[in-house]
């Protein structure tokens, strides 16, 4: 039972959405909305909750038992830090909580995602070799993009951004194109696999 | 200096040191971020899905719709229990279930339908031209599709279109790389500008 209630859940509520999208009468859109917008977040919302809760007892148990304790201590206090503002000051433009949002949070996770230009460059370089023809293409597809978007444009002739934008517009959307088409159908037989109850790897291995 | 661009800077610095090598000092910055970016979340959600949508519509304006995704937000705390845990599988089968049923027809329409009618485009221009562009994009989606299709070997004239597939796929490979280099790269300028201008107040 605790396998075939959910299935008969996901089934029902499978076939209550599939069925919404044809119909255009407003209450059939609203409850269209109520499900996707009001109750997804909602339960969405408590599983970041169920997370958080998760996150503090695996924290505070490595702790307990010594594993990388000043690293993880810096998380927790993060974690905890960030509704105590919160409580206190609120959340509004000049508070404290959005003062470690701005100079803490958004400068360190700027960094991050730039650190990661040096790792894809140098990845590049070890990598981008032109051994075949389609390794050629990679190369010179990329490198056309890369010098479009640079300053240099104003120095290159006129015909490489150009170039640039045909490559990006016809032969690599056309690749695109055919992978959304790809995720399209794929999707769409995942979605019947798990209506179905054909797949089911998503109720988890407990009994 | 301000405090806030003292501590700004220092952080970045601390990101920075990573790229010496894996140090103390960029994960105790790693872990700040960690836990600093979850609290936020934490209380964002807190605020505007938990008391926006749920707690203040349900108990001051008694929206009694909004009780079934109360009910089952707070089956998903049966995970901490041996004996319940079983129970936050109706939350997720909500969930998995509605999305799978939205996304069907969604999928369908949005992802294959209009990606096949953008495809299918005049190949002859008023002009009396041959559309190049139109060809290739046809040829492309064509043999690419041909080098996903897997139920089939690719040999013979069939592996040949295939083969032509890799080409339009480095081709999509190369410009999102390049994108993603250059995304990367404008981000890392403006971290500079900031530690170079704002921090140590070496440029104007």
């Amino acid at each position: 039972m605790s396998r075939r209630l959910p299935q008969i859940v996901c089934l029902l509520f499978g076939l209550i959405m599939f069925t919404l999208y044809f119909l255009d009468h407003p209450t059939a859109k609203q409850i269209n909305t109520l499900i996707l917008v009001d109750y997804w977040q909602i339960i969405f919302a408590f599983t970041l909750v169920v997370g958080v809760i998760s996150f503090i007892r695996n924290h505070v148990t490595a702790i307990s038992r010594g594993n990388d304790r000043l690293y993880r201590l810096l998380s927790l206090f993060g974690v905890v830090l960030m509704p105590i503002l919160a409580l206190i000051w609120g959340i509004k433009g000049d508070s404290p909580f959005m003062w470690v949002f701005e100079n803490v949070q958004v400068p360190l996770q700027s960094t991050v995602f730039s650190l990661l230009a040096f790792f894809v460059a140098s990845a590049a370089f070890r990598g981008f070799h032109a051994r075949s023809g389609p390794a050629a293409v990679l190369l010179i597809a990329a490198f056309l993009t890369i010098l479009s978007r640079s300053s240099l444009e104003g120095l290159l002739p006129d015909f490489i951004p150009d170039i640039a934008v045909w490559v990006r517009n016809n032969p690599s959307m056309a690749a695109r194109r055919a992978i959304l088409i790809g995720i399209g159908l794929g999707s769409l037989t995942t979605s019947l696999r798990v209506i179905l109850g054909i797949e089911r790897t998503w109720l988890g291995g407990e009994k | 200096m301000a405090i806030s661009t003292i501590t700004a800077g220092l952080l970045t610095l601390a990101i920075l040191s990573f790229l010496y090598r894996d140090n103390p000092i960029y994960k105790v910055a790693e872990s700040l971020l960690v836990g600093v970016s979850i609290g936020y979340f934490l209380v964002i959600t807190w605020s505007t899905t938990l008391m926006d949508l749920l707690f203040i519509p349900l108990f001051s304006e008694h929206k009694i719709s909004l009780v079934i995704p109360f009910i089952l937000g707070l089956l998903m705390f049966g995970r901490f229990f041996k004996g319940t845990s079983h129970i936050s599988r109706i939350a997720i089968a909500v969930l998995i279930g509605s999305g799978a049923g939205a996304a069907i027809p969604a999928m369908l329409n949005a992802r294959t339908l209009q990606q096949i009618s953008a495809t299918i485009q005049p190949i002859l221009l008023e002009s009396g031209w041959l559309d190049i562009s139109a060809i290739v994009v046809i040829a492309g989606v064509l043999s690419t599709l041909a080098y996903f299709y897997f139920s089939r070997e690719h040999t013979g004239s069939f592996g040949w279109v295939a083969k032509g597939g890799t080409y339009f796929l480095m081709a999509f490979c190369g410009t999102t790389f390049g994108y993603t280099v250059m995304s990367r790269m404008s981000t890392f300028i403006g971290r500079m500008e900031f530690l170079l201008s704002d921090f140590l107040h070496l440029t104007q």
